[in-house]
C-alpha cells in the first residue's frame, strides 16, 4: 500500500451568517494515496467545492468557518499551518484546477505572464526563465509557446482550460485539485483534456482529488471513488466496489437516473424529491426522505460509516 | 415503424445566416428533416454548431434567411404577425435555462397563467385559475407553490413551471431547447420522465436538442447530428447507436464518458476545434479536424445522401471508411 499523500479526518465547514448556519461538509474522512485519483462525486450542493477550498484553506472566512477534523498533507496537518506557510504550499506543492476556465484567467494580463507568475512566486527563476518555463509549459498541454503575448480572449474555452492546467502543473505539485474541470466544456473537448489530464498525471505521478458530478468520467480516471451527499461522504471505495457493488441506495439513485448509453432504456428511475437544505438537515440519515428503503429508525440517531468489505464503506441504516 | 404517421414538421434547405463586421455567419446551411406526429427528433452536436438556431428558426424566432417550413399540412415557410401568433399556440419551446427564462417578478402561477391570458383562452378569473391549478398539477408542482416566486425554487421546479408554460395552450409541437442541461442527474431524470409521460398522453412532438448523448438516445426516434451549421448525420436512434457512419458522429459518441468500468473503448480522439462558421468555403466542415480528409474534401461540400436505407450521411469516403458498397 502507498503513503497517504492527503488524509481528511473528520472535516466539518460550516457557513454561518446571522441568519442561519449552512452545514456544507459534516465530518467527512477521505484518503489519497501517492499516485491515485480520488473521484469526488455528488450534485449541486453537496459541498465538494467546499471541502476542495477546505483542503487549501481557502474556505472564505466569514462566512465559512472551519469547526473541525485534520487535513493530512504528506504527514503535517495543514490546520495548523500559518497562512504565510500556506502561501508557499499553494500553487506549489497542492494546486487547483476551478470549473470555469474563463472566470479563473486575469482578462487584462497574457496568458504567459499568468503561468510565468506562479513559477517565479515558488520558484527562483529570474522573469526571463520562468517565461521560458511558461512557454515550455504551454507546449506541454498542446498550445504553441508562441501564443505566450496573448490574451485570455484570443483562446476558446478548451484552450483557456489547457492554460489554467499548464497553471497548475507549472510548479509540479503533488497533490491536484480538480474543480469540475471539463463540465463546461464539449465532448471532444472534454476527451481532449481529460487525456491530457492523465498523461500528464502519470507523467508526474501526481496524485488528484477530481471533482465532478459524472459518473461516466471518473470511470474514465480515477482509482477511488467517494460519492457525497448534503454534506457527508455516503459511500466510498475503488471502482469496482462503486460501479459493481453499489451499496448506498443514492448512488444506486444516481446510477438509475443515468440513461444507459448502451442500450434503450424506457423509463429512468430517478430519485424522488431533492436534496434536504444544508441550513436545516434532518435528524437521522440526510437520504431518508428520499431513500425508497428508509424505515423509521433511519429518522433519528447518528449513523456509523460500515466497512462492509475491505475499503469498502457504506454509511447507511441498512447495513449497521 | 411510423408509416401510417402524419408529417407534423417538415423542413426543407432551412438556412439561416447571421451578419457578422467579417462576413455570414452560416449558423443553420441548407437544412432538411421532417418529424412524424407524436415522435421526437433529436438534434445534436457541440457548441456553436447551430443546433438552437435551427430550432428557434424553426419556430420562427428567429427569420430564416431561405428555405421552406411546413408545419402540420400548412406552409409556414413566411407568415404575417397576426398568423404568427395563431401559430404559436401550437408550436411552444422549452428554454435551456429555468433561470433565465422566467420573469423573477411574476410568481409561478402569474407565469404559468400569462400565455392563457395572452390568447384569452378563458372567460373568468375562476376559469384561469382552474387551467393553472391543472397545469401545475400535470407538471408535478405542488398547490401550495402558486405564490411563490422562481428565485425560491430549485431548478427542477423552475424547469417544470417552463414546461407548463409551453403546454398551456395545448400545443401539437415543442421545441424543446436543452431542457435538462442545467440540471443534477437525479432531477433531469425527473424531467424527462415527465416529457415522457406528456408526449404519450398528448401526442406531443418534439424536437429535442441536447449535447447529451445519453439523454438523446434515450427520448428520441430519430436522430440528426449537427456540424458547424450542417446536419452530417440523419438515422433512427436504434439505427444510429448500432453504427455510426460519419467520422464526426463515430468520434462525438466515442468521446462520451461511460459509467462502466472499463467500457473506455478505442479512444478516437480529434484533434483541433470547431472552425469559423463565418463565409465558410466550398468543403467539407469538419475535413480539418477528419483524420480521413482527402483533396477531394476540401473542394467539395458533401451532400446528405442515403447510405444505407433510412441512414444519410454526409460525407465524401462514408463507403470507403465503413466498407460500405455503392
Amino acid at each position: 500500500m502507498a503513503n497517504n499523500i492527503l488524509e481528511i479526518k473528520d472535516l466539518t465547514i460550516h457557513y454561518v451568517t446571522d441568519q442561519e448556519t449552512v452545514k456544507a461538509v459534516n465530518g467527512i474522512s477521505l484518503q489519497i494515496a501517492e499516485g491515485e485519483s480520488l473521484g469526488l462525486v455528488g450534485e449541486t450542493g453537496a459541498g465538494k467545492t467546499t471541502t476542495a477550498l477546505g483542503i487549501m484553506r481557502l474556505v472564505p472566512d466569514p462566512p465559512g468557518r472551519v469547526i473541525g477534523g485534520e487535513i493530512i498533507y504528506k504527514g503535517e496537518d495543514l490546520m495548523k499551518k500559518s497562512e504565510h506557510e500556506m502561501r508557499s504550499i499553494r500553487g506549489h506543492q497542492i494546486s487547483m484546477i476551478f470549473q470555469d476556465p474563463m472566470t479563473a484567467l486575469n482578462p487584462v494580463e497574457t496568458v504567459g505572464y499568468q503561468i510565468a507568475e506562479v513559477i517565479r512566486l515558488h520558484q527562483n527563476l529570474s522573469k526571463r526563465d520562468a517565461e521560458l518555463k511558461a512557454m515550455e509549459m504551454m507546449e506541454l498541454v498542446g498550445i504553441e509557446g508562441a501564443r505566450a503575448g496573448e490574451y485570455p480572449h484570443q483562446f476558446s474555452g478548451g484552450m483557456k482550460q489547457r492554460i489554467v492546467i499548464a497553471m497548475a502543473l507549472a510548479c509540479d505539485p503533488s497533490l491536484l485539485l480538480a474543480d469540475e474541470p471539463t463540465t463546461a466544456l464539449d465532448v471532444t473537448i472534454q476527451e481532449q483534456v481529460l487525456d491530457l489530464i492523465d498523461n500528464l498525471k502519470k507523467q508526474f505521478n501526481t496524485s488528484m482529488l477530481l471533482i465532478t458530478h459524472d459518473l461516466g468520467i471518473v470511470a474514465e480516471v480515477c482509482d477511488k471513488v467517494a460519492i457525497m451527499y448534503a454534506g457527508e461522504i455516503v459511500e466510498y471505495g475503488t471502482l469496482e466496489h462503486i460501479y459493481n457493488n453499489t451499496s448506498h441506495p443514492y448512488t444506486q439513485g444516481l446510477f438509475g437516473s443515468i440513461p444507459n448509453f448502451n442500450s434503450k432504456t424506457h423509463r429512468l428511475k430517478p430519485i424522488k424529491g431533492l436534496m434536504p437544505d444544508p441550513a436545516n438537515l434532518p435528524d437521522g440519515c440526510v437520504f431518508a426522505d428520499r431513500c425508497p428503503h428508509a424505515k423509521d429508525e433511519c429518522r433519528s440517531g447518528k449513523l456509523v460509516t460500515k466497512e462492509i468489505e475491505p475499503g469498502h464503506l457504506v454509511r447507511c441504516r441498512l447495513f449497521e | 415503424m411510423a408509416e401510417d404517421k402524419k408529417t407534423m414538421l417538415q423542413v426543407e434547405e432551412l438556412t439561416k445566416f447571421f451578419k457578422t463586421p467579417r462576413g455570414d455567419l452560416h449558423a443553420v446551411d441548407h437544412v432538411n428533416f421532417s418529424i412524424k406526429e407524436g415522435q421526437t427528433l433529436g438534434v445534436v452536436g457541440e457548441s456553436g454548431c447551430g443546433k438552437s438556431t435551427l430550432g428557434r428558426t424553426v419556430i420562427h424566432l428567429h427569420e430564416k434567411t431561405s428555405g421552406k417550413i411546413w408545419f402540420d399540412g400548412k406552409d409556414i415557410s413566411d407568415v404575417t404577425k397576426p398568423q404568427l401568433k395563431e401559430l404559436r399556440r401550437d408550436m411552444q419551446m422549452i428554454f435551456q435555462d429555468p433561470f433565465s427564462s422566467l420573469n423573477p417578478r411574476m410568481s409561478v402561477s402569474q407565469l404559468i397563467a400569462e400565455p392563457l391570458l395572452i390568447y384569452k383562452e378563458t372567460k373568468n378569473s375562476n376559469e384561469l385559475a382552474q387551467r393553472v391549478g391543472q397545469l401545475m398539477d400535470t407538471v408535478g408542482l405542488a398547490a401550495r407553490l402558486s405564490n411563490a416566486y422562481p428565485h425560491e425554487l430549485d431548478g427542477g421546479r423552475r424547469q417544470r413551471i417552463g414546461v407548463a408554460r409551453a403546454l398551456a395552450l395545448n400545443p401539437k409541437f415543442i421545441v424543446c431547447d436543452e431542457p435538462v442541461s442545467a440540471l443534477d442527474v437525479s432531477i433531469q431524470a425527473q424531467i424527462i420522465n415527465l416529457m415522457q409521460d406528456l408526449q404519450e398522453e398528448r401526442n406531443l412532438t418534439y424536437m429535442f436538442i441536447t449535447h447529451d448523448m445519453s439523454v438523446v438516445r434515450h427520448i428520441s426516434n430519430d436522430i440528426m447530428v449537427m456540424y458547424l451549421g450542417c446536419a452530417v448525420e440523419f438515422a433512427d436512434s436504434e439505427e444510429m447507436f448500432r453504427q455510426r457512419l460519419h467520422p464526426y458522429t463515430k468520434a462525438l459518441l466515442s468521446a462520451v464518458p461511460i459509467p462502466e468500468i472499463g467500457a473506455k473503448k478505442e479512444r478516437k480522439v480529434i484533434k483541433g476545434e470547431l472552425t469559423s462558421p463565418i463565409n465558410p468555403g466550398d468543403e467539407c466542415r469538419f475535413a480539418k479536424r477528419c483524420p480521413f480528409a482527402s483533396e477531394e474534401c476540401f473542394h467539395k461540400t458533401p451532400a446528405l445522401e442515403e447510405v444505407v436505407p433510412g441512414h444519410f450521411v454526409a460525407c465524401h469516403k462514408v463507403r470507403e471508411i465503413n466498407d460500405i458498397q455503392a
